[in-house]
């Protein structure tokens, strides 16, 4: 029986094909549009957290000046190398400490030159910071500690020192940092754009290199520092921020004079933000399938009465009130299913054009294509019952009268 | 109030005309009988049960194990190959897809329509499709079929053809045959008449001399 009925409401959807057509355009646009939001949206923020990762994952920064975005901080005074190796020593939960000293600079070799900035730091910055070599070596701690004339390229300024010319990788070559010359030693892997600009314009050299070759000062710009696997960052910053009032001589009711930047807690804002905007987009377009809905229920009570004949004789020849019932109700979840199964069909190709067009990762994400697919057979149920109900209570006598 | 104190007795295998001017009531007792339509009041007995005291369902129930429905209007599905019209009553009992499809096969066969089984009521005349209707009624193998006003749509011809249809019906298969007619010439086939008035039976008398053959200018079948 149910076999039947299901087979009368296929042939019933293809007798009507430009109807039918019709009809599921509303969940057909629907679907694919919940299912193109929430899988860009996911993938976007997946991007955002790539990204995030490439900085560094649980890493503080702690800069000087009153807020975020302060840069230099005019008069407030910058870190030293000893606040450190202080935090280092006298915080728990800290895996690596790396001060780092900045400039920008104008750097030639090859004939060329490019201006970038020049980053001092220790070995320990690789680690933290998430470089990696794509070819040559790290400086070695005692060159870090003599302030030897090496330098590490990122990406960025390797092609644009080197990149032109063939036969060389830029390992090995001598570039000149203002007024000195160090040996390019290692290349690193580009990291790509991130929320800060463009990461792979820079030279890294070693600390004291920097201070005393190209500063001339023993400040430090900013202290990067990981945290340990699985520490906490609030605890910590909170110590953190204790110690460094101290070394900076603030009194009680004096604001910090520096910022801790949590690229953790940043992640984890950017991510829940990204997840609050995809489910409001995702509840956009699930009020077109709302709407689509509608439109099925539209069409199902034209069908009744335009059958209305039909089902007088359905109901003369002994069609119980529950089999009227379901035959139409099946006919509104077919057409509401299929509208499903195609709008699933095009979100897939829509979203997945869509993700490469705008250079975000594409995932096909089974648990939102089913449960789009659930939604749109259940908004059948819902918006076929009435029409159906309506043709199951007919009195076959009136329908079968029906003009 | 359509029907004013009827008292009225079919016996299993009657063939039965019912005539009457419109709004005599014999649509109504139509309705009743065939448990479409309950009465207001009194009574109606079909194989000893209480036809007014069923519920929609059971009389769904009654209807499609025993009776049998040709309407005026054919009442086919439109676009429907004839052999789908005559499954219709058969995917309300449950039957598998091969046993509707013997079944109406069969039906469609006892109506002289073999070889028709493909074509849509649009294919049909009017004469072939009161035959698929009947073929439909009969498909179920009912104690009753009620005919309203079968060759209301037909030209004299068609009409006798539908008629002797009909009456190898009652007579070879033992179908009680309820007729609902205007015209004498069809009634005339019927064992009884049954004359309605103003809601009451006016008339309810044994044909003694029914017709058994079709008048010979239509024996022929030229459809």
């Amino acid at each position: 029986m149910l076999f039947s009925v299901f087979m009368l409401a296929l042939r019933s959807v293809r007798r009507n094909l430009l109807r039918s057509f019709l009809t599921i355009l509303g969940i057909v646009i629907g679907v694919s549009a919940v299912i193109t939001m929430v899988t860009l949206g996911n993938g976007a923020t997946r991007a955002i957290e790539e990204k995030i990762t490439s900085l560094g994952i649980n890493m503080l920064i702690v800069s000087p000046g009153q807020r975020i975005g302060g840069g230099g901080g005019g008069g407030v005074p910058q870190f030293i190398e000893a606040d450190a190796e202080a935090i280092a020593a006298q915080i728990g939960g800290v895996a690596a400490v790396a001060p780092q000293g900045q400039a920008r600079a104008t750097v030639v070799a090859n004939g060329r030159n490019w201006a970038t900035t020049v980053s001092g730091s220790t070995v320990d910055l690789f680690d933290i910071g998430n470089w990696e070599l794509a070819s040559g070596r790290v400086f070695a701690p005692d060159e870090q500690l003599s302030g030897a004339a090496v330098c590490v390229l990122g990406e960025t300024v390797r092609r644009e020192l080197f990149g032109g010319t063939p036969g060389t990788t830029g390992l090995g070559e001598q570039l000149r940092i203002k007024q000195f010359s160090c040996n390019v030693i290692g290349i690193l892997v580009p990291k790509g754009q991130g929320g800060m600009g463009d990461q792979d314009d820079t030279v890294i050299v070693p600390l004291h290199t920097l201070q005393r070759r190209v500063t001339g000062s023993h400040r430090v710009s900013f202290l990067v520092v990981s945290m340990a696997e699985g520490a906490d960052s609030r605890p910590l910053k909170a110590s953190l921020g204790q110690l460094m009032r101290e070394r900076r001589h603030l009194s009680e009711g004096d604001d910090d004079n520096f910022n801790i930047f949590d690229t953790q807690q940043l992640a984890e804002t950017l991510s829940s933000t990204m997840g609050v905007l995809t489910s409001l987009l995702g509840a956009v377009a699930a009020v077109s399938l709302l709407v689509g809905g509608i439109g099925i229920m539209n069409i199902m009570l034209v069908s009744v009465t335009e059958r209305t004949r039909e089902i007088g004789l359905r109901l003369a020849v002994g069609a119980l009130e529950g089999e009227v019932l379901l035959q139409f109700l099946i006919e509104a979840v077919v057409l509401s299913a299929l509208g499903g199964v195609v709008g699933v069909v095009i979100a897939t190709v829509a979203s997945w054009a869509l993700a490469s067009a705008m250079a975000v990762p594409y995932s096909f994400d089974p648990a939102i294509n089913l449960l789009s697919l659930l939604f749109s057979a259940a908004i059948g149920v819902m918006f076929g019952y009435f029409p159906a109900r309506r043709a199951a209570r007919m009195d076959p006598i009136e329908a079968l009268r029906h003009e | 109030m359509a029907l004013k104190g009827i008292d009225l007795d079919i016996a299993a295998g009657e063939f039965v005309a019912i005539m009457g001017p419109s709004g005599s009531g014999k649509s109504t007792a139509m309705n009743i009988l065939g448990c479409l339509d309950t009465p207001t009041a009194g009574q109606y007995l079909f194989k000893g049960a209480h036809v007014e005291a069923l519920s929609r369902d059971q009389r769904a129930r009654l209807r499609r194990r025993f009776l049998g429905f040709v309407f005026q209007g054919f009442n086919l599905l439109a676009r429907t190959s004839a052999q789908e019209n005559v499954e219709l009553p058969l995917l309300y009992r449950g039957d598998s897809a091969a046993d509707r499809r013997a079944s109406a096969a069969k039906a469609l066969q006892d109506v002289g329509l073999a070889g028709w089984e493909r074509h849509t009521p649009a294919e049909l005349s009017g004469g072939q499709q009161q035959r698929v209707a009947i073929a439909r009624a009969i498909v179920t193998e009912p104690a009753v079929v009620l005919a309203d006003e079968p060759t209301g749509n037909l030209d004299t011809q068609r009409s006798h053809e539908i008629m002797g249809l009909l009456l190898a019906l009652n007579r070879d298969h033992g179908i009680t045959v309820l007729m609902v007619t205007h015209e004498p010439d069809m009634a005339a086939y019927a064992h009884r008449m049954v004359h309605f008035l103003d809601g009451r039976i006016a008339q309810d008398a044994v044909n003694a001399n029914p017709t058994t053959v079709a008048p010979a200018s239509s024996a022929a079948e030229t459809t």
